[in-house]
């Protein structure tokens, strides 16, 4: 089942399948390392909801949650 | 020798920096944009080198003015060679730049810094595998310590004299037919970097596709045709900007990879995860965060450090030790001219417009050395990221990241240091936006002003006057922060994609040579300003029409005169209708030069001939508190109170905001905002007020 990186939990893992939305946004979750098959753990969110702490390559990215709605995932297990 | 140093932010890039350069830096900035620009000379055995140090940034595509001016610096400007600081802890990442390196023909040598701290968290990197896999010599170093660094210098020397081939990861990828074909194109008709260029257009960089349209319609045809035959894998959605960067990501962590022994298991926690359990928690992490600025507020400012009352804070000390050191000089040079029997024009001039205007500057320093020692260990501890993750929410709405956070809470310490300190702030738009907004927090010279007026005009309620003056200023910034955000800047929402960088003790080298800079520049770039404006001001103030000296800021003085002249411009605000109406707006005017002068002018207006400054002589004060009662109504101290807060804080705020606006209509905007607020919350105070019959 694909959902958006939006949509997961804190503990849980995944990897990228695709990364939509318009020009800027997506060049940099590229940039940062968000390509497809890149396993990401969603770390925690902020003590406000929102932006989220990710997990990506051995390092600690932050996003907020209407970036993270154009990155959609293959839920993987959760921690 | 020319050489850059490029490398994503977090990298220890500046130390690296500083390393090679003793800390002796010139710093300017880049042309068009307001990034700077820090050049130095590296010596050692066989001479010297001149090093720049390119803006820190992730990638060498053309969204940032960060990434423009690095990427033009390689490309356009063709140092001798580039060193590329890598994070050895954070590889993959790191190593995406330096895949774009590559693609330019200009030497580069690979720096594997914090190759220690990766050891201990269990990667074993071999230098020499990873370089055979690059191409490009690759020196291990520690930019903290030093280790590695002579040998990176003696590596990059021989680099730099032999030329190198530009090489690049898409030679590996799918495309990698039609990528040649572009690159053959391009080589056939001498491009320099072809490699680089290649890449570009095949990513439909627009920068580039439009540049080559313009040169050659027909070579910009080819290469479209050779584009179409590429067959991209479904999720990339022939997005091939994305598929480039795909290509690059594959490469790395396919081949790069076997540069590399062991990995960090995954969920153990490191020691920084283990400072994020508290520092970032779901609970703690917010009152935590308010709790050090709240100290941070409290060592700058306090007149009763640690809640003893009466003890300086140490910045409250540091000024006041200048402040001595200057009224020392002043009354030095003072006895020194009666001595000689100096004109009275010549001792005015020396004391109260040369000697005032460098007291001015000075004592500004402690403050901006307070406030830029805790930004910068939250920036070198990797705090600064967890503050804008912790206060991105309640701060986007306003168009702000929570790095504002801090500069702004300074603002109501002292406007010029927090204007200084909005240089943390990641786009241009948002240190603008912070700028403008910082009058409206009301600073610590302004509260002489609410004193005074609350002592003399709302007697009973003095506290909820002096708090309803705080939290109108805060109302007016947030009112004016969705405003321009939904006019001038409408559409304008920067992404927030931040790295949190693991936490990482600040080395005092780092943290005194980027005190010391702070100082330096704030000295070069804004005490012309604040100079030039106490002479200028001494001069409008002490001197009539015909030139002779009059007593300062009297009805004579030029100002006095000035004041009466626009006095109808502060009519429909209430405090200038009446016919003593022109000492108000003076009091206003020498506002704007700076705050404290406010009730000093007003004594010495409303009662003539009373010796002691109102400011701090208690009888004056008291005889003002008395004439201010007769004279202003509720209402028309009301709007003058607001005007005072919400206009031009005070010449030294106006050097700070040139400082860092870098451009005199943005600072002729930043400025009209000011006055525009000013009046029209004035204007609405005291007419809405009087129409609905207060007084």
């Amino acid at each position: 089942m694909e959902k958006t990186l939006a949509q997961f939990k804190p503990g849980e893992m995944g990897r990228v399948s695709k990364v939509t939305g318009e020009g800027v946004i997506k060049r940099r979750l590229f940039d940062m390392g968000i390509t497809p098959g890149t396993e990401i753990y969603l770390r925690k969110t902020a003590p406000l909801g929102d932006p989220l702490e990710l997990r990506v390559r051995g390092y600690g990215l932050s996003i907020r949650r209407t970036e993270a709605l154009s990155v959609l995932m293959l839920p993987g297990e959760t921690n | 020798m020319r050489f850059a140093l490029a490398g994503n932010p977090n990298s220890g890039k500046t130390t690296l920096f500083n390393r090679l350069t003793g800390g002796a830096a010139r710093v300017g900035n880049w042309p068009g944009v307001t990034v700077d620009k820090k050049e130095g000379i590296c010596k050692y055995s066989a001479g010297a080198i001149a090093i720049v140090d390119l803006p820190g940034i992730y990638s060498l595509s053309p969204y940032t003015p960060e990434e423009v001016v690095a990427r033009n610096y390689i490309i356009e400007e063709n140092p001798e060679l580039v060193i590329n600081i890598v994070d050895a802890t954070n590889l993959e990442r790191n190593l995406y730049l330096s895949t774009q390196l590559l693609e330019t023909e200009t030497p580069l040598v690979i720096a594997l810094n914090m190759i220690d701290a990766a050891d201990s968290e269990g990667l074993k990197i071999d230098p020499q595998a990873l370089s055979g896999e690059l191409g490009v010599p690759v020196v291990p170093i520690s930019a903290l310590t030093g280790r590695g660094v002579a040998d990176l210098i003696e590596t990059a020397c021989r680099s730099a004299a032999a030329s190198r081939k530009a090489s690049s990861v898409l030679e590996h990828s799918a495309m990698g037919g039609e990528f040649r074909q572009i690159v053959n194109l391009l080589a056939e008709k001498e491009v320099e970097h072809p490699v680089f260029h290649a890449v570009k257009l095949l990513e439909g960089d627009k920068l580039e596709t439009d540049e080559l349209k313009n040169r050659s319609g027909a070579l910009s045809e080819e290469i479209t045709r050779i584009k179409s035959a590429i067959k991209l894998d479904a999720e990339l959605e022939n997005d091939f900007a994305a598929a480039v960067a795909d290509a690059r990501y594959k490469y790395i962590s396919g081949r790069v990879r076997r540069a590399v022994a062991g990995s960090r298991t995954a969920d153990k926690l490191t020691a920084s995860d283990k400072i994020d359990l508290v520092l970032t928690n779901k609970i703690l992490g917010i009152p935590m965060f308010l709790f050090f600025m709240y100290i941070v507020f409290h060592l700058t400012f306090s007149n009763s450090f640690l809640w003893v009352e009466g003890l300086p804070s140490p910045g409250v000390w540091l000024q006041g030790l200048t402040e001595d050191f200057m009224s020392f000089l002043s009354a030095a040079a003072l006895r020194l001219l009666t001595e000689r029997e100096a004109a009275e024009w010549a001792r005015g001039l020396l004391v109260d417009g040369v000697l005032a205007g460098i007291g001015a500057i000075l004592s500004f320093l402690p403050q901006i050395l307070m406030l830029f020692l805790f930004l910068s260990i939250m920036e070198d501890s990797g705090y600064m990221a967890r503050a804008a993750f912790l206060m991105d929410k309640p701060l986007r709405r306003f168009g702000l990241s929570g790095k504002a956070f801090l500069p702004m809470l300074m603002g109501f310490g002292c406007s010029v240091p927090a204007m200084l300190g909005t240089r943390v702030l990641e786009s241009e738009k948002e240190r603008h936006l912070a700028i403008m907004l910082m009058p409206f927090f009301s600073c610590g010279a302004k509260l002489p002003i609410w004193a005074m007026f609350s002592a003399a005009i709302f007697p009973d309620s003095a506290d909820l006057a002096v708090f309803a003056v705080y939290t109108g200023g805060i109302a007016v910034a947030a009112v004016t922060a969705v405003i321009l955000n939904r006019t001038v800047w409408r559409g304008e929402t920067t992404p927030f994609i931040m790295e949190l960088p693991s936490y990482r003790m600040p080395g005092a080298r780092s943290l005194l040579l980027h005190l010391w800079e702070k100082l330096k520049g704030f000295v070069v770039r804004a005490s012309t300003v604040i100079a030039g404006a106490t002479v200028v001001i001494w001069f409008l103030s002490n001197f009539n029409l015909s030139l002779s000296m009059v007593e300062a800021n009297s009805a004579g003085s030029i100002l006095g005169l000035l004041g009466g002249a626009v006095a109808p411009f502060f009519a429909p605000l209430g405090f200038a209708g009446a016919e003593d109406s022109w000492k108000a707006v003076v009091a206003v005017l020498t506002g704007l030069i700076a705050k404290e002068m406010v009730i000093s002018t007003m004594g010495i207006l409303y009662n003539p001939g009373i010796e002691g400054d109102a400011l701090a002589d208690e009888n004056a004060g008291a005889l003002l508190t008395g004439k201010l009662a007769e004279v202003f109504t509720p209402l028309s101290a009301a709007s003058f109170m607001m005007f005072n807060l919400l206009s031009i804080p005070c010449m030294a705020a106006v050097a700070a905001a040139n400082a860092e606006l870098r451009g005199f209509k943005r600072l002729a905007g930043v400025i009209f905002l000011w006055l525009f607020t000013a009046w029209s919350v004035a204007f609405l105070i005291f007419n809405i007020g009087s129409f609905i019959g207060w007084r």
